[in-house]
């Protein structure tokens, strides 16, 4: 599994005040715990109640960096500031995300070319998320075929399914995991499916369990990637133990540690 | 539109392990083996590279072989009493890019030799040849316990390759290996989630992974290779792939295992319609190790000299990109 670290994000309260006190040690710390814990790439999400969203991006990237190497997901709908992240950015990066609109990929599969970059493709386009597993899968066709065209690497294509809280809408979940499903048979070599795991559990109670449950089930699916709380150690022994049991890393008495070792 | 070629793209590659140290280390070894380092799969050059090439290290016993046929005996005959001869004969006739040196005298059944008479007979090989050595115990691991901490001492500098290391055996091996300089060979029983587990446990005790070599148990051709293939397959598969712990290079025992084999050492008198035992005997073990190379071997442990040269130059042609 790539996991991409959520906690840097302006939506939660102390990062926020992170941002406004530019308090470097506060998300550098934040940054190094998550690695600790699991993550391979870092999301950085300026929130929206940053006033000078572009200042904010590039600041948090600027700050990330000085503590490590990881990949680096930008996270955010604007470009802009987007671009000002990505400038930012050095080594290794990722777009979140791109819608699958023709508008949309024809402005940012250029960008992720530009800058080498991994690109998160959410399965909408400007009719909204579809309602159904096809309308996903026609969306994810047509991202991978336009990927093709603008010779990204398969390798860097991340598609999203779109995860939305199971509270307002019960059969999403399912539809999720037989898109996700779908997904792995559009291509060979296969793109990686990657998801927003907490929006899931949004405003609902036990929120750490629903994740987890759901976590394990995409994994049996194909999942590869989610963008999730590394620092939620059950969440992670549970995705540890779901690519075990998927028998895509080797069992040994002490699997959970050893994933921790890597 | 450009057609992606099919090529896989591995994350990591196979840790390398330094074997032997030369003067400028502080050791006598003539020169150093570099084990592992593999970025693909065996000799896929088009995919990724093989910085170092599979070695293959002969077999010396530190006592006459009880049990060798006598087409294996012949080479040796007028050396099977002296390891360090023996030795020399294999560096020196037989172009052995290692020596293994097995404690076979020190089992409880074949002589029960002491720690000091173990000892005495590493000093001896490592003065008669200057390749770096292999030590290998009895595999009663009481015994190795007392005998393999004296032979690492005996060899404290010259960056060996101690075995073996078990799971519920691993700690005095560890702690000689840390002591001594040397590296360890972790043995697990044909099942690859000991072989990881094993990794592990030494990894915990302190020795870093890139001093050790794993021997996940060979089994010969015609005697369970097949299995032997897949675990070694799955093992590096794993550590192409970001497993860490599965990371080693791998040592493979093919004379041992390959002269078990009634095919291999059945005489003309009881198998004369196999075709002439001097030239099936080495066939046999060249097939063996040739087959466990394509699973992704770093050493060989041979024993017949024409094995040895079959293979070798097979190891030159692979590894030609």
């Amino acid at each position: 599994m790539i996991v991409i670290g959520e906690r840097i994000n302006g939506m939660f309260k102390a990062v926020n005040q992170a941002i406004q006190d530019k308090d470097k040690a506060a998300i550098q710390d934040l940054a190094k715990r998550q690695i600790d814990e699991g993550a391979d790439m870092l999301d950085i999400n300026v929130g929206t109640a940053a006033a000078d969203p572009v200042g904010a991006m590039k600041w948090l990237v600027e700050t990330v960096r000085e503590v490590t190497d990881v990949p680096l997901s930008i996270d955010n709908p604007n470009l802009p500031t987007m671009k000002a992240g990505l400038e930012a950015c050095t080594g290794r990066k990722m777009i979140n995300s791109t819608i699958g609109s023709e508008e949309a990929l024809n402005t940012f599969f250029p960008l992720a070319k530009e800058h080498n970059a991994m690109v998160v493709c959410l399965c909408i386009d400007d009719k909204g998320v579809p309602v159904d597993v096809d309308g996903r899968v026609e969306i994810a066709m047509r991202v991978l075929a336009k990927a093709m065209e603008y010779e990204i690497p398969m390798d860097d294509i991340y598609i999203d399914p779109i995860v939305l809280p199971v509270k307002a809408d019960q059969t999403g979940p399912g539809k999720v995991l037989e898109s996700i499903r779908q997904f792995g048979m559009l291509s060979d070599p296969k793109p990686h499916i990657v998801i927003g795991l907490s929006n899931l559990s949004q405003g609902a109670v036990d929120r750490k369990l629903i994740n987890r449950t759901f976590l394990t089930m995409a994994i049996a699916q194909g999942l590869d990637a989610a963008i999730l709380d590394p620092l939620d150690t059950e969440l992670m022994d549970a995705m540890i133990t779901a690519e075990m049991l998927m028998n895509r890393t080797i069992y040994s008495d002490s699997f959970l540690k050893a994933y921790r070792q890597r | 539109m450009a057609i992606e070629e099919p090529l896989e793209k591995w994350s990591t590659a196979v840790a390398t392990v330094r074997v032997g140290a030369t003067a400028a280390d502080g050791g006598t070894r003539g020169r150093e083996i570099v084990l592992g380092g593999e970025m693909t799969l065996p000799f896929l050059h088009f995919e990724g590279a093989t910085p170092n090439k599979p070695v293959v290290a002969m077999e010396v016993l530190d006592i006459a072989p009880q049990d060798w046929p006598d087409v294996l005996m012949k080479p040796f005959a007028d050396v099977v009493d002296d390891p360090a001869a023996w030795a020399a004969k294999c560096v020196n006739d037989y172009g052995a890019e290692m020596i293994c040196l097995k404690l076979e005298g020190t089992h409880p059944d074949s002589g029960d030799k002491g720690p000091d008479d173990a000892a005495k007979v590493v000093k001896a090989v490592l003065e008669a040849v200057d390749v770096p050595l292999i030590i290998w115990g009895c595999d009663v691991d009481e015994k190795d316990n007392q005998v393999l901490p004296a032979c690492s001492q005996a060899a404290a500098g010259e960056r060996c390759l101690l075995g073996t290391a078990k799971e519920d055996n691993y700690r005095t091996l560890v702690a000689s290996c840390m002591a001594d300089g040397h590296n360890l060979i972790a043995e697990s029983p044909l099942d690859i989630n000991i072989a990881k587990q094993v990794n592990i446990l030494v990894s915990e005790a302190g020795l870093p992974l890139d001093r050790v070599v794993m021997y996940p148990t060979t089994g010969g051709l015609g005697y369970g290779i097949e299995y032997a293939y897949s675990i070694q397959e799955r093992g590096r598969l794993a550590a192409l792939t970001g497993d860490k712990m599965m990371s080693p290079p791998v040592v493979c025992q093919i004379g041992q295992e390959a002269w078990r084999a009634k095919e291999a050492k059945a005489s003309d008198e009881e198998a004369p319609q196999w075709g002439a035992a001097e030239k099936r005997g080495p066939m046999w073990e060249a097939m063996t190790a040739i087959m466990l190379l394509q699973a992704g071997a770093d050493i060989l442990i041979m024993r017949h000299p024409n094995a040895v040269a079959l293979v070798k130059k097979a190891i030159d042609e692979l590894m030609r990109s």
